[in-house]
């Protein structure tokens, strides 16, 4: 018990103190996330309002394949990241594996389901309401789901910040395909892991308490962002209806 | 059989919006039959009520003859190639500010972004609410959105008015604000060679088809059973005679 108290005390002098190995390996754990999460959304909303809107056989497939491919570990991701980047894999020539680069591909190709299905719930939901008054005034297909997504802009920064919240907390995919080498790809969760297995506790519980204060930050966010959304749309109309 | 018993006075204006045999299936097997068999010819001018009871297929009708539905069978026709503008019983604003709103309805109609901005003032100045031309569209109460909705059709200037239920969710004073309006638009001059505007709409509130229309159609069961002069659709003894199931909504509905 001891022990456990001494940790935190030391853990927190190591965050408040600004211990420079400590905090390189939030800021980099924080620059592959970012670098990932805006990959993955520019490419996973466009993704989605099409599947908002989109109707073509074998669209009920697709969204099955999607829910499926959401629910893929990360360490199977990483596995196949790290497959694809290996020395004689299809994207061997990069040369990327064990770098930032790796783990912001394996990061990408992990939210990136995430940022497809709930954009395309956000959107086609949005569009079943609004859709019809839309193309009635002379939008397309396409022009239509943008709008909406557009409208639904709020939602869709909730979306962004789950995703971020996704990436930041997982630790198999960023494992395998980076490797966690000290100074180079280390992130929190690797660390934390290594730490942690070391009996370096302290080093483990100030990132684990990094981690701790960027979730809860990113669900303050969200949360004031929900709270925000409902003010902007103040009119009593949603009362009368529904 | 569907027989007018009196002519209503547009009846020998051009035809604007024609459906022939028109069938209309919905649902995602198209299992449910919506619409049967319909065939109506709206003249300039008119203003058509749809009546009956819920689910008899008002709102598909409306949505038919904009085109927003695919036909199963049957042909739709716009003769004078009217410009058509609808509005639901939901205004549907985005959340952007009101001035926005009608640019944007502008923009997608075809007019260039320049010139939309201009137009969408006159159209909130049209409807007294161009003081809330920066206000988000959502915050707006439901009275104001729905005359914004008005303003943003208005500014198209539409030869056929389609309307599902404009004031069915709206308070008592809000539904007499944007009836008001309609009735006003209705009898607006038109522009220079075009036609008289025309109004068909649909509306659960019989003091407004009697206040509203010039000529009233009765739905049940996605079928046309009577397509009457207004007046004659309020003469309880003809519809009693010639149109039993009218007769027995219309009593339904002021008792």
């Amino acid at each position: 018990m001891n022990s456990f108290s001494d940790s935190v005390a030391t853990a927190l002098q190591l965050i408040l103190a600004g211990d420079t190995a400590l905090w390189a390996i939030v800021v980099r754990s924080l620059a592959v996330s970012a670098t990932a999460c805006l990959l993955a959304y520019s490419l996973g909303v466009l993704l989605g309002a099409w599947l908002a809107v989109a109707r073509f056989p074998g669209r009920g497939m697709v969204l099955t394949l999607l829910n499926t491919y959401l629910a893929v570990p990360a360490v199977v991701i990483g596995l196949v990241v790290y497959l694809l980047l290996s020395r004689s894999g299809p994207l061997g020539f990069l040369g990327w594996l064990f770098s930032f680069q790796a783990m912001v591909l394996a990061q990408s190709l992990l939210v990136l389901p995430l940022v497809t299905a709930l954009t395309r719930q956000v959107v086609e939901d949005s569009d079943r309401d609004h859709g019809e008054q839309l193309s009635s005034l002379g939008a397309g297909r396409t022009l239509r789901s943008l709008l909406v997504a557009w409208d639904e802009r709020y939602a869709l920064l909730t979306v962004l910040i789950t995703a971020f919240g996704r990436a930041i907390s997982e630790v198999g995919a960023v494992m395998i395909v980076g490797g966690n080498i000290d100074g180079f790809t280390r992130v929190m969760t690797t660390a934390i892991a290594l730490e942690t297995s070391k009996g370096d506790l302290p080093l483990a519980l100030g990132l684990g308490l990094v981690l701790l204060g960027v979730v809860l930050l990113l669900n303050s966010v969200v949360a004031l962002l929900r709270r925000w959304r409902e003010r902007l749309d103040g009119g009593d109309l949603r009362m009368a209806t529904t | 059989m569907v027989a007018a018993a009196g002519q209503s006075p547009s009846a020998h204006a051009p035809v604007v919006l024609a459906l022939r045999g028109v069938h209309v299936s919905l649902g995602p097997a198209a299992q449910v039959e919506a619409l049967r068999n319909i065939t109506l010819d709206i003249h300039a001018g008119e203003s058509v009520a749809l009546v009956g009871p819920n689910g008899c297929g008002k709102s598909t009708l409306l949505r038919t003859l904009h085109g927003l539905l695919p036909m199963a069978a049957g042909e739709r026709a716009v003769p004078q190639a009217s410009r058509i503008a609808m509005l639901f019983q939901r205004p549907h604003l985005l959340r952007m500010s009101v001035q926005r709103n009608l640019q944007l309805g502008l923009w997608l109609a075809g007019m260039p972004w320049s010139q939309t901005r201009d137009r969408a003032r006159q159209a909130l100045e049209r409807v007294d609410l161009a003081h809330l031309a920066e206000r988000n569209g959502r915050a707006l109460s439901g009275g104001q959105q729905q005359r914004v909705a008005l303003a943003r059709a208005w500014a198209l200037q539409p030869d056929v008015w389609l309307l599902d239920e404009p004031t069915a969710s709206l308070d008592p004073h809000a539904k007499r604000d944007v009836e008001a309006l309609i009735a006003d638009f209705r009898h607006e001059a038109p522009p220079p060679g075009r036609l008289p505007p025309t109004l068909a709409f649909a509306s659960h509130n019989l003091g407004q088809v009697k206040r509203l229309a010039t000529r009233v159609v009765y739905l049940e069961q996605g079928r046309v059973l009577a397509d009457l002069p207004v007046q004659d659709f309020f003469d309880q003894g003809l519809l009693d005679a010639q149109f039993p199931q009218a007769s027995a909504f219309v009593k339904g509905e002021t008792t």
